[in-house]
């Protein structure tokens, strides 16, 4: 062969090398700084972690892929604060692992909408959405309220989520597996240590059905704590102009 | 390399006896049977002599069959994806057919279908159209013997763990990233593999200079490892269960996920696709491509620009400011790069025109390339924040996102696919080239239906959001914005319709192709008297 | 860091890094030496088989 070949090898890893240092720097410039700015999450009040029966809830909203046609992220435009309330601030997610704010409205957006609707119409909606909204096109849901609620190694998850971050305590941890079902047992002995660990946490007969713990109570728990956490009254948007 | 599989087998098994949940035990057995048939193809191999011959009598010998089986698994996955999707399409307008179970719900489907078109489908076609041009322009056969047959097989394995898995619920939620953490660590080690086997063969190649249809390949390929392994770091709860928590939260998780989610559009939609144009367009309209120099121009400033853009999918929202107008101006930027590797696609056809008219299959890749510039020039219309404040959220997006994918990434895979099916199986043409212009005709219609119904739902839709009556309330409900998208939803189901039946046109052409019939037909264009065959376009 | 400094950085030493870098790939591309090189390079897909 006619030329050399060492130097040939090394064109096509100085191509790679350079791609690389290329693709690189975009992403390096714009999402770095996301961690170490002091102005990217507002200073508020009121956040907590998700209590685990609101955290089992949120699985849930996961493994049906809710997000596909529900953001939770309110825009600070007119329309959309006279239609679901405060725009969202960043404050509001950052327990969220992974952030659940979406690309697309199918459905409406759910960044506010604890506290809308009262539990026995989130029972209605899920197991037939067109009974209590007949031009809706959700699909349904019945097996929520049919299926037991299972959370292996409720701690376990919770301590996982402390690795990455969310101040979860150590009695938060301990207790976790008896919160998961005292929440949705207002009668239960743990229903006041919910909420004592995790202020503004609702306890309720969430599905209406008192004899079981179901996947329908943990989705239920969790939308009706979405939006609600953070204390308006209290947050100064003048003090967090970025 | 036995000795890897075996131990990997043994993991699998163990995985199956300790898994926490249905899901897991039900990949650990699939992971065992890929193994066990991994091992037993290595055994057949070893007693196959001619198996790992490079050279024969001085001439490459190129390594087809691995590109072979990629063509096939191209067009199985293609029909699949475009069924998922029009399944979910009918979903939309007609809610019944989600069936109140969980396995055919929207939610879970529709990830289904994403991964099926821009995993399953593209990415079989750009592993198997990398392969072929990385050989035949290096003039080299394809590095490593087992290791290109593990990356096609390893990838197949890939999207049937990910696939299966959102039907039973595993899924991080994460869009277009939805396989869970122990999938992710599996296509890491297949993705790895693919780079180690394309830098190989660069290495290996016979010419002075690397064809720039290689550079977008390999950027492809070292991109989508760097973006892939970034957005995927997360913390499984346990070894033996399916559920992982993200290492990021919130506003930065976001960024990441879009940081992530555009550039799977850049690199392996737009980066992988353009090493496709930048080959076969050439090949069929058999004239070297337009401006060599301006392809060189075109892929730096390409991949230069594109890694800034994806703060734009979050324009209004709690990121901050100064990272959407970074993701504006950056999105803005990138419309001259892809108007400067649209021409260049375009004017290689210079002198040919006429050969739009004879042949379907260059009338194919042409029209894919005027569709990267169409979704080249609206994709930085809706980054501007005025417009984005409109169209986010609506079904504007999703009708941007498939006149790029159903126009540009898959009119020129099809292009490469008909190209490619008789000179892998040496057949003097293709069935037929009437069929490829009827593929042409009946998936242009269902181009135009999805999107116009797309653009009309879309901005319909918006301005329905926005709307005020004269007493300053707003004048609808979210539910009355639903109902009314219902007639759109029912042309873009027909419009997917129409694609899917184009694409059954093309499997039953190259299935007929392979079998090596040929039908018997006028030239294209030629006067209706004149008995001529067609010989086969170059 | 604050948004000020932020956009002073980008609209100052990025804009001279994104300008080296185009002048840089335009010198590649339309070097005279590599004419040559270039245009070989683009007739290479039709030689082949």
């Amino acid at each position: 062969m006619a030329f050399k070949h060492d130097v040939i090898e090394k064109n096509s890893i100085l191509l790679l090398v350079l791609t690389l240092v290329v693709v690189s720097i975009g992403g390096l410039v714009e999402i770095a700084p996301l961690f170490y700015l002091e102005s990217t999450i507002e200073k508020v009040k009121g956040m907590r972690p998700y209590t685990p029966l609101e955290l089992a809830g949120r699985n849930i909203y996961i493994r049906e892929g809710c997000y596909n046609c529900h953001s939770q992220m309110v825009r600070p435009l007119r329309d959309e604060e006279e239609r679901y309330g405060h725009y969202s601030l960043a404050a509001e997610s950052m327990y969220d692992h992974p952030f659940q704010w979406g690309s697309k409205r199918t459905g409406p957006d759910l960044a506010r909408v604890g506290g809308r609707y009262s539990d026995s119409w989130h029972v209605a909606h899920m197991a037939d959405p067109r009974s209590v909204v007949p031009e809706s096109i959700m699909p349904g849901y019945p097996f929520l309220a049919e299926t037991p609620l299972v959370m292996h190694d409720v701690a376990g998850h919770l301590s996982t989520n402390r690795t990455v971050g969310v101040p979860y305590n150590d009695e938060m941890i301990e207790m976790a597996e008896q919160d998961l079902a005292a929440q949705a047992n207002p009668d239960s002995e743990g229903a006041d240590g919910v909420l004592e660990r995790y202020p503004g946490a609702l306890v309720s007969n969430f599905d209406g059905n008192a004899e079981e713990l179901t996947e329908l109570d943990a989705v239920i728990a969790y939308l009706q704590v979405l939006g609600t956490l953070v204390d308006f009254e209290a947050y100064q948007p003048e003090a967090n102009y970025r | 390399m036995g000795l890897v599989l075996a131990i990997a087998g043994i993991m699998g098994l163990f995985l199956v006896a300790n898994a926490q949940d249905g899901a897991m035990a039900f990949h650990g057995y699939l992971f065992v049977a890929f193994c066990a048939l991994g091992i037993f193809w290595m055994i057949k191999r070893h007693y196959d002599e001619a198996a790992g011959l490079v050279e024969v009598e001085g001439e490459v010998r190129y390594n087809n069959a691995v590109v072979r089986a990629g063509v096939i698994a191209s067009l199985f996955w293609g029909v699949v994806g475009f069924l998922a999707g029009l399944t979910i399409a009918l979903q939309l307008a007609f809610p019944e057919l989600n069936f109140h179970l969980p396995w055919t719900n929207f939610g879970r489907l529709r990830p289904v279908h994403t991964s099926a078109v821009i995993f399953a489908f593209g990415g079989n076609v750009l592993i198997a159209t990398s392969f072929h041009v990385v050989q035949r322009t290096c003039r080299a056969r394809l590095a490593g013997e087992w290791a290109p047959w593990f990356i096609f097989w390893g990838y197949q394995l890939f999207i049937v763990l990910a696939a299966s898995g959102y039907v039973l619920g595993v899924t991080q939620s994460k869009e277009y990233a939805e396989p869970e953490w122990y999938i992710d660590l599996w296509l890491t080690i297949v993705w790895v593999v693919y780079l180690l086997v394309f830098l190989g063969t660069l290495m290996k190649r016979r010419e002075p200079h690397i064809y720039v249809a290689n550079w977008f390949y390999l950027a492809f390929i070292v991109t989508i490892a760097m973006l892939h392994i970034v957005n995927n770091l997360a913390i499984p709860v346990s070894l033996s269960g399916s559920k992982s928590y993200q290492l990021f939260s919130g506003v930065q998780d976001a960024l990441t996920q879009w940081w992530y989610g555009h550039n799977a559009v850049g690199f392996f939609l737009t980066a992988g696709f353009l090493g496709i144009m930048y080959y076969f367009v050439p090949k069929q309209a058999n004239r070297p491509v337009y401006s060599y120099r301006l392809s060189i121009v075109h892929f730096w400033s390409l991949i230069f620009l594109y890694i800034w853009a994806g703060p734009h999918h979050l324009h209004y929202t709690a990121l901050p400011d100064w990272a959407q107008t970074l993701g504006m101006t950056f999105s803005i930027m990138l419309w001259m790069p892809s108007w400067g590797g649209m021409i260049n696609g375009l004017m290689t056809l210079s002198g040919a025109w006429d050969k739009l008219r004879t042949d379907p299959i260059l009338r194919m890749l042409a029209v894919s390339v005027a569709f990267y510039g169409m979704s080249t020039f609206e994709g930085p219309v809706m980054s501007i924040k005025a417009v984005n404040s409109l169209s986010h959220y609506t079904d504007w997006t999703v009708g941007h996102v498939h006149s790029g994918a159903l126009g540009w990434v898959g009119f020129v895979s099809f292009g490469a696919i008909y190209y490619l099916v008789p000179k892998l199986w040496n057949r003097e043409r293709l069935y037929s080239l009437a069929l490829v212009s009827l593929h042409f005709w009946t998936a242009t219609i269902g181009i135009v239906l999805y999107i116009t119904a797309m653009w009309v739902s879309g901005i319909l839709q918006g301005l329905m959001w926005r709307a005020y009556d004269s007493l300053g309330f707003l004048e609808y409900s979210f539910v009355e914005t639903v109902e009314a998208m219902h007639p759109f939803y029912v042309i873009r189901a027909l419009g997917g319709l129409l694609y899917l039946l184009g694409a059954v046109i093309m499997v039953y052409n190259c299935w007929r192709t392979i079998r090596g019939d040929l039908r018997e037909e006028r030239r294209i264009g030629a006067p209706a008297a004149g008995p001529a065959t067609v010989t086969a376009a170059e | 860091m604050h948004y000020e400094q932020v956009a002073h950085f980008a609209s100052t030493y990025g804009l001279i890094y994104f300008i080296i870098l185009f002048a840089g790939v335009l010198a590649y591309a339309f070097w005279p030496k590599n004419k040559e090189k270039f245009e070989e390079a683009a007739r290479r897909p039709l030689e082949e088989d």
